[in-house]
């Protein structure tokens, strides 16, 4: 594919509100897990909670989508100068000719699960200050982010669970190789609420302590909220050295369950080599591999057999969840970002909580943060319903 | 952008199937709105096909439908779904036990709820390993879904199929989100001419809000109006008339496509 120009990002999670903060947590190896002592659940497990939602607003004029998801967009959109950079591009091409692609799990989902507990005792209704368009629907997320930016260009949610916000990328670049749209701005949000938790949990598939990615003791996620965005421009013919390119995207699907992972990790091989194959690359050319590395026992020996069986085991790889927790369908954009952080900060960031890698599990994971001259990312998300996404992200020059 | 059509798949209310509906979508029958009937896809494995919702089902049935009309193998073909809502029987059940004091919600229903179940289950029904995107765009859910299979066809240069499909809320949430009928469609689009290709779709996204092409009948327009996969109606109709025609569907209240079709 065409490299295109990721020439802003702006990132919000667990770890800390933009890029500056987060890149902080990850060289000082601070981890934004806490016990869980979100709203009125009951569950022991850790999460990833952003700080101040609960008293945070969206701006007035869009107060009907008021809930926790479009307050950590808007927070999003707010941190590294990221609106202002989409405004300087809106003067550039045009409102409409920007397309908005945004990756949402659950939305605004947690708007309905409080609104079931205030049904009218007789009829059942749901409450009158109750906006379903503007926050449970999945799109409302890409249709708040877009009024929130000024944007009038084509816009829609990809939603396939934990690979959401790594597909708009794909979405994104093909919009720009059709001419729908001359630039992109894509991204994802996801925020806690009583649905994955206890669902997670009724899985089996949530850890008690904080998660433990590649840990041989591993024994499930940490789920965390977050946001994260990127503007995606046509890339010039010589990219400066410092510039931020997306070269590759791979999608498949593994055909095999809907929330157990192909025990060989054949749709992740098939994404991670489309991905490589897009990119013109060789598996060698990858310096560092930031995993979807959940910490269930199922992902991460899936993802291994698949990453092991393409790079070997030379390639550092390791899975930031462990710092952030699993952001579901923000997790794509906000492993993207990082990948890109790695890349300008030359960290290859150790994965936090692991204690002993699995020995049945071959890649080079890394346990410590390590220096080194970083150029070229994937950046592997994998989602039930056997969704996969792999990103290849490199440095120009 | 060109596509080429292979195949249609189409299940709403007095809507039994593309084939059987050709004669009133082209205006040739009368219309009555019997509920849409819907039958569990037998491509499923046993355990897989008790654990499905409606949604999945139609999306199933559409998509099978289409695939047979176009002659074309399911395993390797890429799919976009789209929906407005998705499972919304799963999703008030969910919430329902999540404001009760008991808070168990079933691991199936779980896993049912995320908005690509369906894309989920027709991948291990038709051993896929193909790309697959879910979309959602409210009441565009169509267009957008449609638009994005259209430029996957044209930059790829590969066959897309275009899974399209809505189900209604029970109450509460009926009332705040009217879903009047179950509705699946189905459309196998290619990038060239093949022997099962009987229409081009040449698709522009405009700028501008427009009015959208409308349904003659009015119990056909009343379906497209209230239910967002249905918005399809009109385009299907001039695939069904088999005569040159442009339809127009709204994208939002700032944008439009605009779909000239031309049988051939």
């Amino acid at each position: 594919m065409q490299a295109l120009a990721i020439s802003h990002f702006s990132i919000v999670n667990s770890l800390g509100a933009g890029a500056a903060a987060i890149t902080s947590a990850l060289r000082a190896r601070r981890s934004g897990l806490a016990a869980c002592a979100f709203e009125t659940v009951v569950l022991d497990t850790w999460i990833g909670q952003v700080a101040g939602l609960d008293e945070f607003r969206v701006r007035s004029n869009l107060g009907v989508y008021d809930c926790r998801n479009n307050r950590l967009a808007q927070l999003g959109l707010e941190l590294d100068g990221y609106a202002g950079a989409v405004s300087a591009a809106r003067e550039k091409y045009g409102a409409a000719r920007i397309g908005v692609f945004m990756g949402t799990s659950t939305s605004g989902i947690l708007q309905t699960e409080l609104a079931y507990r205030r049904r009218d005792p007789q009829s059942g209704a749901l409450p009158a200050d109750y906006h379903y368009a503007e926050t449970q629907n999945t799109f409302s997320l890409a249709d708040f982010v877009q009024r929130y930016l000024g944007l009038s260009g084509p816009a829609f949610v990809v939603s396939s669970a934990c690979s959401s916000s790594a597909k708009v990328f794909g979405h994104a670049a093909r919009m720009m190789a059709a001419g729908v749209c001359d630039a992109a701005v894509v991204g994802g949000v996801d925020s806690l609420c009583l649905t994955t938790l206890y669902g997670f949990n009724s899985l089996g598939l949530t850890s008690r302590t904080p998660c433990r990615p590649y840990d041989q003791d591993r024994d499930g996620i940490s789920i965390g909220e977050g946001a994260g965005f990127a503007l995606l421009e046509k890339a010039p013919a010589q990219p400066a050295i410092d510039a931020m390119l997306l070269l590759g995207v791979g999608e498949s699907s593994d055909a095999y369950h809907m929330s157990t992972p192909h025990p060989e990790g054949l749709g992740a091989k098939l994404a991670m080599r489309q991905a490589l194959d897009a990119a013109g690359l060789a598996p060698a050319d990858i310096d560092y591999i930031n995993l979807h590395g959940t910490a269930t026992k199922a992902n991460d020996a899936s993802e291994d057999k698949a990453v092991y069986g393409l790079f070997g085991a030379a390639t550092p790889v390791s899975s930031t969840k462990g710092s952030t927790g699993h952001l579901l369908g923000a997790a794509g954009i906000t492993e993207a970002i990082i990948a890109m952080l790695a890349i300008r900060q030359g960290l290859l960031p150790g994965g936090m909580h692991t204690q002993n890698v699995d020995p049945a599990l071959r890649s080079n994971y890394l346990l410590e943060n390590q220096d080194a001259r970083v150029r070229r990312v994937l950046s592997n998300s994998f989602g039930f319903g056997g969704s996969n996404c792999s990103l290849v992200l490199g440095a120009g020059g | 952008m060109r596509i080429f059509v292979e195949g249609v798949g189409l299940l709403g209310p007095g809507l039994n199937g593309w084939q059987a509906s050709l004669p009133l979508l082209a205006g040739d029958a009368a219309y009555s709105p019997t509920p849409t009937v819907v039958t569990a896809s037998d491509l499923l494995p046993a355990a897989e096909r008790r654990r499905i919702g409606l949604s999945v089902k139609l999306a199933l049935a559409a998509g099978c439908e289409a695939f047979v009309h176009a002659g074309r193998d399911a395993a390797i073909t890429a799919t976009v779904f789209t929906s407005s809502s998705g499972d919304g029987e799963n999703l008030h059940h969910i919430c329902a036990t999540l404001a009760s004091p008991e808070r168990e919600i079933s691991p199936t229903r779980f896993h049912n709820s995320v908005h690509n179940a369906p894309a989920g289950y027709w991948s291990i029904a038709t051993r896929s390993h193909a790309s697959s995107t879910s979309l959602c765009c409210h009441d565009a859910s169509f267009a957008a879904g449609l638009l994005d299979a259209a430029v996957q066809v044209a930059v790829n240069c590969k066959p897309v199929a275009l899974i399209a499909y809505d189900q209604p809320y029970p109450e509460p949430l009926h009332t705040v989100r009217p879903l009047s009928a179950s509705f699946g469609m189905a459309l196998v689009m290619a990038p060239q001419a093949t022997r099962h290709v009987f229409a081009t779709l040449d698709i522009s996204f405009l700028p501008g809000a427009a009015s959208a092409t409308r349904m003659t009948h009015s119990g056909l327009d009343a379906v497209r109006a209230a239910v967002p996969a249905a918005r399809c109606l009109p385009l299907l109709a001039a695939l069904a008339r088999g005569a040159t025609a442009v339809v127009v569907l709204a994208y939002g209240d700032q944008n439009h496509l605009r779909v000239a079709v031309t049988p051939c």
